[in-house]
Order: structure tokens, then C-alpha cells, then sequence
């Protein structure tokens, strides 16, 4: 399957073993330490949602809902909403694999800010801290998105704390996407000019955009349901002088990008898997790198169609619903020039391609039934019901999550210098496929049907698909903790992968796995365009005995 | 005649949303399941030592071809689906004047329902078939939303306005009511049914829930009028200089700012709440917020009221504009 790894290529001294205190990791500025203090970051807080969702799931079996009481019930989906937004899907990408690769991929020693970078973990460490103490001291129940003045006012919850530990969360971000945003600018290898980089850099680059100009928006939003919650000052509550309407026009402005900052990144990943393992050029790379910077921009501008029926002006609903089809034509580019990069290509269906597949598969139905909801007399009837938390799940967990678990397994020779046992990997994605659409699928219907989501108690004629999405969950959670396990053991027992394994193009496998503390003992220098595989020597035929199984 | 996986059709949008979203899914079933043979044919074709002819890679002129052509037809696809379904909505939300009205109060966790005709309801809302009813919906507190998935409507109900829906039930049944906004505890449990019946059935039911015994809303409102004290100003007080409120329901005010706007349920709300708010023309600022001393059913009561003065007023005077 892959080359033998050139023992003369294995380095001894790495960026893993080369100091072995514990202050050496926890004052480290080495961003390849740092992106895996956010993989163990978020890994746990992933745990911590993954069994809210699980909980949840069990109760839903039952429509009376005996399990747990409303109040128990309805901070376990907030619990499991705001984790899993806040601490696992905006950091996922951007700050684990972003951090391990942007530098790499660039031809960089490190972040433009190796400090700010390393403060960043801890202000997002800050900011769980305090979300933990909410959870611990008695929870939240406003759901993730705040909805006031329920949250302002009438919620019995640790609503300040929470918004606190986002508020401290958003600077973390802010940190990430300024450092990208400067070091992608101003630390390119000599060569390495804005066209020749790779698309994953690219999509960060759109991503830290939103970070920087979003992240903010969120801060003032929470600042205000502080301000009204801790002091009365009327800004969201009708009956001191306030609007609710004003609130979710703030909160979707910030959260409707959030959604791209969790998807564009996962997007990257899979250009970057596509190529390696088509062994093509990203059919239509200029295309892909306008429809990055595009969805990052008309992301900006379709807040509204998350309220279509909340008493926003008829009007505008119209202009938001037209704008929210136009955000999906480059989310289309996308799909078809991956399917297109598979045309003539020399495809081997490694563990990374399985997730790349089931990526595309899952967000093409998320972005489909995208579609539905903008159609404004549809909307209507599913929003706020089942449709929509099935269609989002599609996005961010079939898509946003498969492309993190792909890109973990692509870059884990890299990051760790061996290999995961690639049977039991393909199986893994396998079953994490199956399960997701078997939890998922059957939210559609439930949400067509009418069934309302944060429901505890539900009525009868909806337990069958809410059986079989429980179901479901099980083996979900069986395709996420099998990689848990064996990348675990792999770490440390598994074969040594070499510099590139998967005789990719990119400068990150140009150097030893792993790497060394800077990279590169010399700054490389960028002749060619990035997924250069027609120029490799394969691409003539001479590679293609020892590639054949 | 219903797709066995959507729920019952029964009323005038549902066939509509229906229509759309079925072709909707047929389109985009068949553009998903196309994507997916594609990539399949692919995997298959081009899998690693496969004997397919890789040579002839398309020309950087075709490359853009091909892109423009599947960015400018979805696209083309995408503004029909938005106007088609654009026209659907903007009907949902423009409600007729000949329909029911009937006010609804949301509040934690209940729904209570005003007949014009006098009769309360708490969790149930009947109401005849083949006839517009509009709703005329508030909340007491945080956010609700009147659901109501058989006849694929719903909206957002919030404190502090009014919001107006309007649907037409085709079909005599029991219908599910949902709150279909996060309101706290017992969000779940703010359920209820909406009952469609035959117009004779409606009209039994109206009978049997007290028409011509117990008072109208617009009854219960002139009591509220005289209560609360708004007759000693608004009807012919000499010392107050206050308008009158017969037959200004739904006229144009002119207001001191210049603005004109109409004396509808929202106006005379915050008229009520917050009277600084739009001061008429010709008057000072000198009503006292009733913030705090109203409650939500007496001001929809004494709307009602404001609104029967209108239909009074035009019948004393038959040539009032």
C-alpha cells in the first residue's frame, strides 16, 4: 500500500520527543504541541456532548419522558448544543489540524505569533472552565441559542456563567484567526504564491475571516443579555423597554458564519483528501478558492433565514430566503469539482478517501434539504421541528466531524510518525456511516411529520422513528470510540509510517514524521502548483507495480 | 390523497407546501442520486491499476466551461424554487379582512384563545371549517410559536407585539397544536388541539359555550373602558382634551412626528402601554402608561371594544368616510 519508510528519513529527534517535561508541553510554542493540547482539549469536551446526545436519546425512546425530569431534559440539549458548538466544532478543525499544518504547509518554522497562539489554548481553556462550573453548579436551559428574554429574564439557570465561558471561548478564536490570518500572509516560503497554496490553507484563510469579524458580534450579544440579566438594563425584554426580535438578529449574525467557520475548514480537508487519494489535481482549483472566500462573505448575509417565522418583516424574509440560495452555489462548486477531481484519476480507497466519500455523500443531503429550508413556504412548516436539527447534523456532524475524523487519520502519520491499522480503520468508517445516518435520517421524516425539536414529551405517533434513531446512536458511538482506541494504541505500537506514506504532494510530507521542533531544517523553496501528481514519477507508470494490491 | 410519509393535508396551504416540497425532494433526490453514481463510476473506473484510459485530461477551456455551466443552471434552478416558494409565503403572511379573528395569548406554559364572540378557551381552539380564520397572537412572556403541522403553518408569538396568521381548514378533525419555540420547563406540554368542524357543528359549539348568554369580547371591553378609567377622558370629557375612540379603528392617525400611521391592534396596544411612544397630532402627551395595570386579555378586550365602536360609529353615521 505505501512505500517502505526510508529509515534514513526517521527522525530521532522530534518535536514530540525532544523535551519531555510537562512544562515543556504546557508552556510550549511550538504549534504542533499546542494543536495537540487541542486535540486532548476537545476530545474531552466532544465526550462530554457526546454523552448529553446519548442521554437524550434514551429518554426519547419513551414519549412520556420517565427518565429525566423537563428541567433535566432540557439542560442536557443545551449542555450538549453549547459543547459541542462552542468547544469542540469551531476549535476541531482550525485549531487541531489547522495548527499542526498551516505552518507546515506554508513552508513556515511556526505561527507568526507562537505566543499569542499558545494564549489562545489557554483563554479557550479559561472559557471551558467556566462552562464546566455552569454545568457542575446546576446547568443551563436556554438551548445554545439564548432565545430572549427567556434567557434574559426568565430562566432559574446559570445563564451568566455560561455566557461568560463563550464570551472568554470567542477570544480564543479571535487569537486562532488573527494569527492565521497574519502568518498565512506573511510567512509563505519563497515560491509559495497565493495560487500555489494549498486549498486547506485557503479555506482557514476564509475561516479566520469569520473568526475575526464575527467572533465579536457574539461577545456584544452575550454582553447584552448579561447586562439585561444582572442589571435590568432593558434591551431584549418587552416589558422594560426592549426588543426579543433585536437579540436573534445579533445571535444569528454571528451564528449563521459560525456555521461556515465548522464547515469550510472540513471542506479543506477534503480537497486535500480528494487529491492525495485520486492522485489528481483538484479539478478546478481557482473555482474552489473563489467559492471559499465567496460562502465566507454571502455567509455573512442570510442571518435572517433562520427567521422566517419569527415576525421579521415578510419582506425581508423574501431578500434573506433569495441570498440563502445564492450561499449554496458555492457550497455546489465544491461537490461537483471534487467529483470531477475523481475523473481519470488512480484512486485507492484508503481509510482517509472513505471519510472524504462519506463526507460528500452527507453533506450533499445536509446542503439539499439547505435548499428546502430557504424555500420560504416550506421553511414554515419545518423549521423549528426535526427537519432542521436533522439537516444541520447532516452538515456539521456527517459533514464537519467525518472531514476532522479523515484528516486525523491522513495527517496521523505525520503527526505521531506511524501508521493507525488501516483494516480496522476502514471498518470504523464504516460503522460511523451507517450509525450516523441510522441516529439522523429518521429526524427528517419525524420533522416533516410536524414533530417540534426540544420536545421532552412527545406524542405517540412519532415513537417508532424516535426508536430507531436511538437505535442508531449506539453505533455512532461505536464508530467514534474505535478511533479513540486504536489511534490511542497506534501512537505508540504502531508500525513507522516514514515521511509520506501516502506519497503526497505538499510540503508538510517533505518533511520527517515527526516533524522536527521547526519544520524545516531549510526553508523550502515552491517551484510547482500545489497537487502536482501528474508531474510525479507514477504518474508515468513507474510506480505502478508497487502500488497495485 | 396523501405521500404516506407526510402528515395530514388539511388546509388550504397544505396541498401547496406539499406540492412544493415533494418536487423539491424529487429534485433534489435525483441531482443526490445522480452525484452519487458519478463518484461510484468513478471510484469504480479509475480505481488504482484499472486498465481506463487516463490520457486526454480536459483542456484548461473546457475546465471553465464545465464550471459555468453548473454554476449558472443551479442557480437558474434555485430563483424559480425561491419565487415559486416566495409566493406561497408572502400569502401566508398577508391575512384577508373578511376572516375569523380570534386572539390568541401565549404564556407559559399555556395557550389562551378569545373568541370575538365572548368564548375562552384554554388549550383547544375550534374553529369552522372552509372559512378564514386569522389569529391575532401575544404572548405574556418569553417567546412562543402557534404550530400547527396538519395545516403546515406556524409563527412565532412574542411578547410585547402582535403577530397575525391566517389559514383556512379544509377538512373536520382534531388537529395538533404545538408550541414550536424553546419556552423553559414545560415547553412540551404547551400542546394542544385545534378542532375543525363543519359550520353547523361551529355553530353548535358556539351556542353551547355561551353566545347570547355570556358577554362578547367587545362587552367584556367597555366594562374594562369604564374600569380602568379610559371613558373619563375618551368619552366627552370637557376637562381633558382627549380624541375620541369612536370609529377610529384601522383609520389613519396622523401623528405629531408627521408620520401617518394605522390605528390597528398594535397601535392601540402600545397606545395602551406605552402612549409617549406615537403622540397623535394635535394632542399632548398626557395619558398615563398603563404598563403594569392591564392585562393582555383586557387589552385585547378593550381593542375588541375600540373595534365595535368603529362598526357602531358607521352605523349612527352612515356617511362617516
Amino acid at each position: 500500500m505505501t512505500l517502505p519508510p526510508d529509515p534514513k528519513s526517521i527522525s530521532t529527534v522530534n518535536y514530540l520527543n525532544e523535551e519531555k517535561t510537562v512544562a515543556s508541553w504546557f508552556f510550549t510554542h511550538d504549534h504542533k504541541r499546542i494543536a495537540l493540547l487541542y486535540l486532548a482539549s476537545i476530545t474531552f469536551f466532544f465526550l462530554l456532548g457526546g454523552v448529553a446526545a446519548m442521554l437524550m436519546r434514551i429518554e426519547l425512546i419513551h414519549p412520556r419522558g420517565e427518565l429525566f425530569t423537563s428541567t433535566t431534559y432540557n439542560k442536557l440539549f443545551t449542555l450538549h448544543g453549547v459543547i459541542m458548538v462552542w468547544f469542540f466544532l469551531i476549535p476541531s478543525i482550525p485549531n487541531v489540524l489547522g495548527n499542526f499544518l498551516i505552518p507546515m504547509m506554508i513552508g513556515a518554522r511556526d505561527m507568526a505569533f507562537p505566543r499569542l497562539n499558545l494564549i489562545s489554548w489557554y483563554v479557550f481553556m479559561l472559557g471551558g472552565l467556566f462552562a464546566v462550573f455552569a454545568i457542575l453548579v446546576g446547568g443551563v436551559d436556554t438551548g445554545w441559542t439564548f432565545y430572549t428574554p427567556y434567557s434574559s429574564t426568565y430562566s432559574n439557570s446559570w445563564v451568566i456563567a455560561m455566557a461568560v465561558g463563550i464570551f472568554i471561548n470567542g477570544f480564543s478564536s479571535i487569537f486562532t484567526g488573527l494569527n492565521f490570518i497574519v502568518t498565512v500572509h506573511k510567512l509563505r516560503a519563497p515560491g509559495m504564491t497565493w495560487f500555489r497554496l494549498p486549498l486547506f490553507v485557503w479555506t482557514l484563510y476564509s475561516t479566520s475571516l469569520i473568526f475575526v469579524l464575527a467572533t465579536p458580534v457574539l461577545a456584544i450579544t452575550l454582553t447584552l443579555v448579561a447586562l439585561e440579566r444582572g442589571f435590568g438594563i432593558g434591551i431584549f425584554d418587552p416589558r422594560i423597554g426592549g426588543d426579543p426580535l433585536l437579540f436573534q438578529h445579533l445571535f444569528w449574525f454571528y451564528s449563521h458564519p459560525a456555521v461556515y467557520i465548522m464547515v469550510l475548514p472540513a471542506m479543506g480537508v477534503i480537497s486535500e483528501l480528494i487529491a492525495a487519494f485520486a492522485r489528481n489535481r483538484v479539478f478546478g482549483y481557482n473555482f474552489v478558492v473563489y467559492a471559499s472566500l465567496g460562502i465566507a462573505f454571502l455567509g455573512f448575509l442570510v442571518w435572517g433565514h433562520h427567521m422566517f417565522v419569527s415576525g421579521q418583516s415578510v419582506y425581508a424574509g423574501m431578500i434573506f430566503s433569495l441570498l440563502s440560495f445564492f450561499v449554496a452555489i458555492p457550497s455546489a462548486i465544491k461537490v461537483f469539482n471534487w467529483t470531477a477531481t475523481l475523473y481519470k484519476g488512480s484512486i485507492t480507497f484508503d481509510t482517509p478517501l472513505l471519510y472524504a466519500l462519506g463526507f460528500i455523500a452527507l453533506f450533499t443531503i445536509g446542503g439539499m434539504t439547505g435548499l428546502m429550508l430557504a424555500s420560504l413556504a416550506v421553511d414554515v412548516h419545518v423549521t423549528a421541528t426535526y427537519f432542521v436539527v436533522a439537516h444541520f447534523h447532516y452538515i456539521m456532524v456527517g459533514g464537519a466531524v467525518m472531514a476532522y475524523l479523515g484528516g486525523i487519520h491522513y495527517w496521523f502519520p505525520k503527526i505521531t510518525g506511524r501508521m493507525y491499522p488501516e483494516t480496522l480503520a476502514r471498518w470504523a468508517a464504516i460503522i460511523l456511516f451507517i450509525g450516523f445516518n441510522l441516529t439522523f435520517f429518521p429526524m427528517f421524516i419525524l420533522g416533516y411529520m410536524g414533530m417540534p425539536r426540544r420536545y421532552h414529551v412527545y406524542p405517540e405517533e412519532f415513537q417508532m422513528l424516535n426508536f430507531i434513531s436511538t437505535i442508531g446512536t449506539p453505533v455512532l458511538g461505536i464508530g467514534y470510540l474505535l478511533p479513540l482506541i486504536y489511534l490511542g494504541w497506534a501512537s505508540f505500537f504502531g508500525r513507522l509510517a516514514g515521511p509520506n506514506p501516502w506519497n503526497a504532494t505538499g510540503l508538510e510530507w517533505q518533511t520527517p514524521s515527526p516533524p522536527p521542533k521547526e519544520n524545516f531544517a531549510e526553508i523550502p523553496v515552491v517551484t510547482t502548483e500545489p497537487y502536482a501528481y501528474h508531474l510525479l514519477p507514477e504518474a508515468a507508470g513507474i510506480h505502478q507495480e508497487t502500488h497495485d494490491r | 390523497m396523501t405521500f404516506p410519509l407526510l402528515p395530514y393535508e388539511d388546509s388550504s396551504y397544505a396541498a401547496r407546501v406539499d406540492g412544493i416540497f415533494v418536487s423539491l425532494l424529487v429534485l433534489c433526490t435525483v441531482i443526490t442520486l445522480g452525484v452519487f453514481a458519478v463518484i461510484i463510476a468513478f471510484c469504480i473506473r479509475y480505481r488504482r491499476g484499472s486498465p481506463a484510459d487516463r490520457s486526454h485530461r480536459p483542456s484548461e477551456s473546457t475546465q471553465i466551461a464545465v464550471e459555468f455551466a453548473w454554476i449558472i443552471l443551479p442557480l437558474l434552478i434555485f430563483i424559480g424554487l425561491f419565487i415559486w416558494a416566495g409566493n406561497v409565503y408572502f400569502e401566508m403572511f398577508s391575512p384577508p379582512a373578511d376572516g375569523v379573528a380570534i386572539y390568541v395569548i401565549g404564556k407559559q406554559w399555556m395557550w389562551k384563545i378569545e373568541h370575538a364572540t365572548g368564548q375562552r378557551e384554554i388549550n383547544q381552539l375550534h374553529i369552522p371549517i372552509d372559512r378564514n380564520i386569522v389569529l391575532t397572537m401575544t404572548s405574556q412572556d418569553v417567546i412562543h410559536d402557534f404550530d400547527v403541522p396538519a395545516f403546515r403553518i406556524k409563527h412565532d408569538v412574542l411578547p410585547g407585539r402582535y403577530n397575525t396568521m391566517w389559514f383556512k381548514a379544509t377538512k373536520t378533525g382534531t388537529y395538533h397544536l404545538f408550541c414550536g419555540q424553546y419556552c423553559g420547563d414545560f415547553h412540551s406540554l404547551m400542546v394542544g388541539d385545534v378542532i375543525a368542524m363543519s359550520p353547523t357543528d361551529y355553530a353548535a359549539w358556539l351556542q353551547g359555550h355561551g353566545e347570547g348568554t355570556s358577554d362578547t369580547l367587545a362587552a367584556d371591553g367597555s366594562r374594562a373602558f369604564h374600569a380602568l378609567g379610559c371613558s373619563g377622558c375618551h368619552e366627552g370629557s370637557q376637562v381633558v382634551h382627549a380624541p375620541s375612540l369612536n370609529g377610529l379603528y384601522d383609520e389613519p392617525v396622523p401623528l405629531q412626528s408627521g408620520q401617518v400611521v394605522r390605528a390597528d391592534d398594535t397601535f392601540l396596544r402600545d397606545m395602551i402601554l406605552q402612549p409617549a411612544k406615537n403622540v397623535p397630532a394635535g394632542y399632548q402627551p398626557i395619558m398615563p402608561s398603563y404598563q403594569g395595570l392591564v392585562t393582555e386579555e383586557q387589552i385585547v378586550s378593550l381593542i375588541a371594544y375600540i373595534k365595535s365602536q368603529k362598526s357602531a360609529a358607521s352605523a349612527d353615521n352612515p356617511t362617516h368616510p
